[in-house]
């Protein structure tokens, strides 16, 4: 369960969290939706604690994420970054193995590999691109490596931002029941940002819309047509007129 | 302007080095306390190893091989003006092992190892490579830095230790083939002559400014801005750093090894 209160965050004079407030139940998959640059990556990353709230509060299971042993805390975490982010002096099975290389979950080099060659098929990758570079891979390559790298310790809590971008629509699909099945199955809470409503609709149990740096409405998915808010309303249905200024 | 302006503006400029300097000697003690502590990442150790030492070889050959050529020529020419040609030896020993070994090696290692692990780690800053290893656990301190400071402290010095027998045999070399030097006593005279506290303050230095280099590269490369901007004035100011404070580290060292 992981619970965020009032939490602002600025960066010099931009605010960009103005007071988010939002409640993600153990075992369920929020997708967050919201405008390019209204700081969905950045409350993402406020719960990890690599960006550190100017003030409110980020409760992981009723424990602060700030207190404790950082690294148990962080062992339940898998994060997709959105560019990726993956090492680029490693190959793509030691980035998706990471994890169970070295420290606490360190197990031999060929189980390791042999788990990231299964994590890579889940993600639609062959096992032949487990020993090339990052570099060598196109960019929806390179989003399912993180997405496998994510995945790979099988966390309880998993990050994913924007996984589908940059995907072709098959493969989108796939991604969206990956990570549906992830929640189903391993009973994981999935937090996912993204700009495809289809992805939404197929991931999501709950809808959070960030605006203005607030959640400006939340609700199950099911509501997410009948919603009656205008913002939420002109942003599913993407109309350039309606409450949400878009500057030309 | 008024000069009250103007001692503000100077305390705020002197107020924001010290606060650079204090940054800078919090890293440092955090990367020295990483090294001690365990985990430990021998592959990156190693990686480290290579590109700081063996691969700086070359250059470092180079570097130090026209040099003691070059020195040997120019007090030549220069003791002949007072009849003391015959202080070649003498002198090339001196001048490599204490001041321009260290000093030239230092600041290639700035330009070639501060560089590029400045632009390395702030490429990973910026690409969100040093978030994705928080998360996975890792720190980036212990699996970044610890081993490229660590490589620096190894084989800086025995890279000074090197340029220096080179940059000796340069000028070996050149006073043998031009200046019509005997080969027997030129070397005699260079062994005769040194002592082991040149040595010891060469290969000192070359420690010290080995992790002046490895760390302002760190340092840099883990504050850089966002963008491909960020990267190279982070690159840039590594570099800067690490030139200036290593002629400022030498001056120091200079000081506590030859003023008793
Ligand atoms: N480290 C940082 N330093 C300064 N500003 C930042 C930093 N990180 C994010 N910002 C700013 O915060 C705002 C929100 O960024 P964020 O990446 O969270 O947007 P987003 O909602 O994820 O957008 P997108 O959908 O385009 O990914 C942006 O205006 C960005 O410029
Ligand atoms: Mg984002």
């Amino acid at each position: 369960m992981i619970n965020m209160k009032n939490v602002h965050k600025a960066f010099g004079p931009k605010k960009v969290l103005r007071g988010l407030t939002l409640e993600v139940p153990k075992g369920t998959s929020m997708v967050i939706i919201g405008g390019s640059g209204t700081g969905k990556s950045v409350a993402l990353k406020c719960v990890l604690g690599l960006i550190a709230p100017d003030s409110g509060e980020i409760l992981v299971d009723g424990k602060p994420a700030d207190s404790g042993d950082r690294d148990a805390f962080l062992a339940r975490f898998g994060m997709l970054f959105q560019g990726g982010a993956l090492f680029d002096s490693l190959t793509v099975w030691q980035n998706v193995a990471f994890r169970l290389l070295r420290g606490s979950l360190k197990r031999p080099a060929e189980e390791a590999r042999a788990i990231a060659i299964e994590k890579l098929r889940r993600v639609g990758l062959t096992p032949d691109v487990a020993d090339l570079f990052p570099a060598e891979l196109s960019g929806g390559m390179q989003k399912r490596v993180g997405l496998a790298r994510a995945i790979a310790a099988e966390p309880e809590i998993i990050f994913f931002d924007e996984p589908t971008t940059g995907l072709d629509p098959i493969m989108a699909g796939v991604i969206n029941e990956l990570i549906r099945e992830i929640v189903v199955e391993m009973g994981a809470t999935a937090m996912t940002i993204t700009h495809d409503m289809s992805s939404v609709r197929a991931i999501a149990d709950n809808v959070a819309m960030l605006h203005d740096g607030v959640i400006q409405w939340t609700g199950p998915v099911a509501q997410l047509d009948n919603s009656g808010d205008p913002y939420l309303d002109q942003f599913i249905h993407g109309r350039a007129e309606g409450p949400i200024e878009a500057v030309r | 302007m008024n000069p009250l302006a103007l001692l503000a503006r100077l305390g705020r400029a002197v107020l924001s080095a010290l606060a650079a300097v204090g940054r800078i000697a919090i890293f440092a003690f955090g990367a020295f306390a990483h090294i001690l502590r365990p985990p430990y990442y021998p592959r990156e150790l190693f990686n480290a190893l290579l590109n700081v030492g063996w691969l700086s070889l070359p250059v470092v050959g180079m570097t130090a091989i026209f040099t003691g050529g070059a020195l040997a020529l120019q007090i030549y020419s220069g003791g002949a003006r007072f009849n003391a040609e015959a202080v070649v030896p003498q002198i090339v020993a001196i001048g490599m092992v204490r001041e321009l070994g260290p000093v030239l090696v230092g600041l290639m290692i700035a330009a070639r190892v501060t560089s590029s692990i400045a632009a390395e780690i702030a490429t990973m800053k910026v690409t969100e490579q040093i978030d994705a290893l928080v998360t996975l656990s890792t720190h980036p301190m212990k699996y970044l830095v610890a081993p490229r400071v660590l490589a620096a402290l190894i084989t800086v010095p025995l890279l000074v230790g090197i340029g220096d027998i080179i940059g000796i045999a340069g000028g070996y070399a050149v006073a043998v083939q031009n200046l019509g030097f005997n080969a027997a006593a030129y070397l005699q005279n260079t062994v005769d002559f040194l002592e082991l506290r040149d040595v010891v303050s060469s290969l000192a230095k070359g420690a010290v400014f080995g992790v002046i280099a490895a760390l302002m590269g760190c340092y840099y490369g883990m504050h850089s801005g966002r963008g491909a901007q960020g990267v190279g004035r982070a690159t840039k100011s590594s570099v800067e750093a690490a030139a200036v404070l290593i002629l400022a580290a030498n001056f120091v060292l200079t000081g506590v090894f030859f003023s008793i």
